[in-house]
């Protein structure tokens, strides 16, 4: 069996899945429950500077939208910080470390944006005995206000200023966590790996709105007839979130810098796919907000067996493995043709790809009077949205034309060469061959 | 001593009082809201939907379905009732197996359909429990409709016209409304008075004058209505039964099934309804299902059915043969009716075994005596009292594919005239097309 010991930037665990910062992290006794789970390590729920604590509404602070079934696919959370004193928090997280020492124990971050602020409160936490510190630059409610979260992550300067405070406050690793509520997800990157940082970590939540109460006619969740915007996370950000560790993965000013994915990470299988595009290890948080701490079983199940199946011996040979494949679409080679074949022994002739095809601009699909689908390859564009829309997997697959076949729609003859948009006779601004 | 199964003879009161309640509760219990959710989620919401064409009254089914996902069962409900107004009943009595689940792809994807009929319930249920009635009638057009047969073909027709305007008299020979929503669908399968309760609102469009325990033939000529409304519409249903040729048929204990079952949905106590040891019941359609599970549910000992044809020639249903059997009827195939036994009452019944022989059907010889203290005949419905000068075909009112007879501004539809299944859906579906036919003719655009 594969081994899936991980080491990310000098951190070691057992596994490569660690709780996020969250709710499941909040206190010994859920940290506790969740390492006999088996999860290799947790980013304990972000600590704040010593005084009195935050509060949190005392009214419902989550919100959710959901798929078929009631399958919850986003959740959306108005939640602070902890909202426990320092001093209990960083006597828990000693007590844990003790009784885990092969685990990570990450301490997450967040005081406000003064040099002393980050230099005093870092070796206090040191003294528990944690593996290294994740600056919580993310959290895009509350805490923005009040100068912090989400309000530094936004600004490259200060995440290279306090990141580059911490790194003198402290040996241990500095992890930053990135907020996606920005424009461009390089630039705090980049500033991140300026300031010194030893890895990042991403993504926080995501502004949303998840619903609005259509009696009370207030955003969901509702805090006596008021709602505010809240950070949205699970399966459903899951796409935006790869996106930004697949840009800060190939990207030459970032490349190497060690990434933790988060956002939406669910089942073994999300996991390889952070993995594969970048990052070094994952964290998890509404999945177990979901599911409990149990879900870690059949990750590390499922990601061992995918190891073995790809003769992979270790998490850091995936790591990465789809980086070179990720490219920009003007390098896509225009030149590949393929066509959708729907397998008529599958095919339940619910006509939903017909109904797609159809009302969408294409027309490439038949349909009989006893209801037989059909795609017409001089129509078909091999756009895709049939076989994302047939129920049945596998049913609808897209075949690929070898060079020196008739491509029925456009007349043309399948070119064996690789050819581009950026060569593309089209295209304006083409440069001509080299 | 109390009655119990084993008492010998027609006796009543075979079970403990409080069992009868829980016997004949719902075959197919109301789905409460997270149920209804969880069966809509599976729904595809299909291109051209298959189950949509399936169904007599062509309900648009994905679209029902999807207002129940989006929390309006209400409209959804309006979805059906557009299409079929006694969806209520349909949704109840329809034998969904062999029509919209059938073909449901879901079906076909992993063997379970979509529940559709009982999320038809659960959204006609919804809006019918709220007591409003969902439709207005359009301006009085001063035309006048007979409808002769407050079954669901009737009622399907009287709604329609009274809602286009129209002004309807309808005619039954009972006094009670429904036809055999209300004498003859399963007891399981229309609990609670609903047959009642669902002509009560339907007729709360307006514009209905009904003529209860009027009967065509008697006082009512079809001449008289001829010339006294300007449309008529028959839908007498199959009042007759088919007599069955058979020695001891006279014998006490000898019973039409449908008589038995309209007297047991009548029942305000089935305590008092006597039922015997060993029943036998004759035929195999869903008529003879209905008739052995019910005599079952009252506590005959044995109920055996006997019909003279193979499994797959049965009428009944695959799923309703299951329904009887998992009731604890026991169903005898191939095997022909001889002699009802007997003096004075029945004792048993004696069949000959049958076989298929290049297509007609041949005893073999080979006897079986089946004991039975109750013999009900359920071997088909017949046309009766149609009135002279209309075209009989195949023993039905010939009728074009708009329902409209040989005669002028006749129109028949529902059992009782040709083409369509003899089901409840269907009755609506032509009850409902001869009313737009009605309407078309009389405001002249037919
Ligand atoms: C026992 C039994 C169980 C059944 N179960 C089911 C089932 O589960 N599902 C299903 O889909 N179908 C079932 N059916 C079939 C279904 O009930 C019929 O197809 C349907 O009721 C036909 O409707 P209709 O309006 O044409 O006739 P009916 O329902 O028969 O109504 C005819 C009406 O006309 C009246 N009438 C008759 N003669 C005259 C006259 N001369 N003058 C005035 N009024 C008259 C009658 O009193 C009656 O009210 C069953 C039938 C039977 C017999
Ligand atoms: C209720 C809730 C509270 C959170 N609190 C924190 C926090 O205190 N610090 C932090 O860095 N991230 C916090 N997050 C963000 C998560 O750590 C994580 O980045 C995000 O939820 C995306 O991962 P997921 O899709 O697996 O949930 C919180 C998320 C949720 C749902
Ligand atoms: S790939 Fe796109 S264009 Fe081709 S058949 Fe499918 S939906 Fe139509
Ligand atoms: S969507 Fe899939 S199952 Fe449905 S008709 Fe098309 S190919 Fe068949
Ligand atoms: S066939 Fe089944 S899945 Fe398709 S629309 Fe009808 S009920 Fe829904």
């Amino acid at each position: 069996m594969a081994d899936l010991t991980s080491e990310f930037c000098g951190i070691k665990s057992p596994n490569p899945f660690w709780l996020a910062s969250a709710p499941p992290t909040d206190k010994e006794y859920n940290v506790r429950r969740a390492f006999e789970a088996g999860w290799g390590g947790v980013v304990w729920k972000t600590l704040g500077e010593e005084g009195l604590p935050v509060v949190n509404v005392n009214g419902p602070r989550y919100g959710a939208i959901y798929g078929a079934d009631r399958r919850l696919l986003g959740l959306n959370n108005i939640e602070l910080i902890t909202d426990r004193p320092l001093e209990v928090n960083l006597a828990e997280m000693t007590r844990v470390k003790k009784d885990y020492p092969d685990r990570a124990l990450i301490a997450s971050v967040m005081v406000p944006c003064d040099e002393k602020s980050w230099k005093d409160i870092l070796p206090r936490i040191a003294e528990t005995g944690c593996d290294g510190f994740e600056l919580n630059f993310g959290c895009p409610h509350g805490m923005a206000e009040r100068g912090m979260g989400s309000a530094v992550g936004q600004v490259p300067e200060y995440i290279e200023m306090v990141t580059r405070w911490c790194k003198e406050a402290t040996g241990l690793p500095i992890i930053v966590k990135l907020t996606p509520n920005i424009s461009n997800i390089l630039l705090p990157a980049e500033a991140a790996k300026r300031g010194g940082a030893d890895a990042v970590s991403l993504i926080n939540t995501i502004n949303s709105i998840s619903s609005v109460n259509l009696d009370s006619f207030c955003p969901e969740p509702m805090i006596d007839g008021k709602g505010t915007h809240g950070g949205y996370c699970g399966p459903a950000v899951k796409p935006i979130a790869m996106n930004m560790v697949a840009e800060i993965a190939r990207n030459p000013e970032t490349h190497g810098l060690p990434i933790s994915g988060i956002g939406g990470v669910t089942t073994w299988r999300d996991a390889a796919e952070f993995l594969a595009l970048g990052a070094g290890n994952v964290q998890v948080c509404t999945a177990v907000m979901t599911y409990g701490f149990k879900i870690v079983e059949e990750m590390i199940s499922g990601l061992s067996e995918y190891l073995d199946e790809k003769g992979m011996t270790s998490v850091a040979e995936l790591s990465g493995k789809a980086v070179p494949n990720v490219t920009d679409w003007q390098y896509l080679n225009l030149n590949h043709v393929t066509k959708a074949v729907i397998d008529q022994d599958e095919c339940i002739s619910c006509g939903r790809c017909y109904a797609a095809c159809e009302d969408t601009s294409h027309q490439a699909i038949s349909m009989t009077s006893d209801r037989v689908f059909e795609v017409m390859d001089d129509e078909c564009v091999a756009c895709n949205l049939c076989v994302n829309v047939c129920p049945i997997e596998g049913c609808i697959t897209m075949k690929t034309l070898e060079p020196g076949d008739l491509d029925e729609r456009t007349g043309k003859i399948v070119s064996k060469d690789y050819g581009n948009w950026t060569k593309h006779p089209n295209n304006p601004s083409a440069t001509a061959a080299e | 001593m109390p009655n119990n199964e084993r008492t010998s003879g027609l006796v009543s009161a075979r079970l403990p009082q409080s069992d009868y309640a829980e016997r004949f509760t719902d075959l197919h219990p109301q789905l409460d809201d997270h149920e209804a959710q969880v069966a809509a989620d599976r729904c595809y919401f299909c291109h051209d939907a298959p189950c949509m064409t399936a169904c007599p009254t062509s309900i648009d089914i994905p679209l029902f379905i999807r207002q129940i996902v989006t929390g309006t069962p209400a409209a959804a409900a309006k979805t059906i009732f557009d299409q079929n107004i006694l969806g209520g009943m349909c949704a109840r009595v329809c034998p969904t197996e062999t029509l919209c689940e059938e073909v449901c792809v879901r079906e076909i994807a992993e063997g379970k359909p979509v529940e559709i009929g009982r999320l038809q319930r659960f959204a006609t249920d919804t809006l019918m429990s709220k007591q409003v009635h969902p439709y207005k009638r359009a301006a009085t057009t001063g035309k006048t409709i007979a409808v002769v047969g407050a079954g669901p073909s009737g009622l399907a027709a009287a709604h329609r016209l009274a809602m286009l305007g129209h002004d309807v008299t309808l005619f039954d020979a009972r006094e009670k409304l429904g036809g055999l929503n209300e004498f003859g669908i399963a007891s399981y399968k229309s609990t609670e008075d609903f047959a009642q309760k669902e002509v009560d609102w339907l007729l709360a469009i307006g514009g209905i004058t009904v003529e209860a325990g009027k009967a065509l033939g008697d006082t009512l000529t079809l001449d008289s209505l001829q010339s006294d409304f300007d449309a008529v519409f028959l839908s007498i249903g199959l009042a007759g039964v088919n007599a069955l040729r058979a020695d001891g048929m006279d014998l006490d204990g000898v019973e039409d099934a449908v008589e038995f079952i309209a007297r047991l949905r009548q029942s305000t106590d089935l305590s008092t309804l006597p039922v015997g040891r060993n029943v036998v019941v004759i035929g195999g359609g869903m008529t003879a299902v209905d008739a052995a599970v019910q005599a079952k549910l009252l506590g005959a000992q044995t109920v055996t059915m006997a019909y003279r044809r193979g499994k797959d020639r049965m009428g009944a249903s695959v799923y309703e043969q299951d329904l009887a059997t998992s009731k604890g009827v026991s169903i005898v195939y191939n095997a022909q009716p001889v002699a009802v036994l007997g003096g004075g009452a029945c004792r048993a019944m004696t069949f000959e075994y049958t076989a298929e022989i290049d297509g007609t059907l041949q005893g073999t010889g080979e006897m079986v005596e089946i004991a039975a203290d109750q013999v009900l005949v359920a071997i088909g419905q017949k046309l009766v009292g149609a009135p002279q000068g209309l075209t009989i075909e195949g023993g039905k009112i010939a009728v074009d594919v708009f329902g409209k007879t040989t005669m002028q501004n006749v129109w028949a539809g529902g059992d009782c005239a040709s083409g369509g299944d003899d089901l409840t859906v269907t009755a609506v579906a032509e009850g409902r097309d001869a009313a737009m036919d009605i309407h078309a003719v009389l405001m002249g655009e037919g």
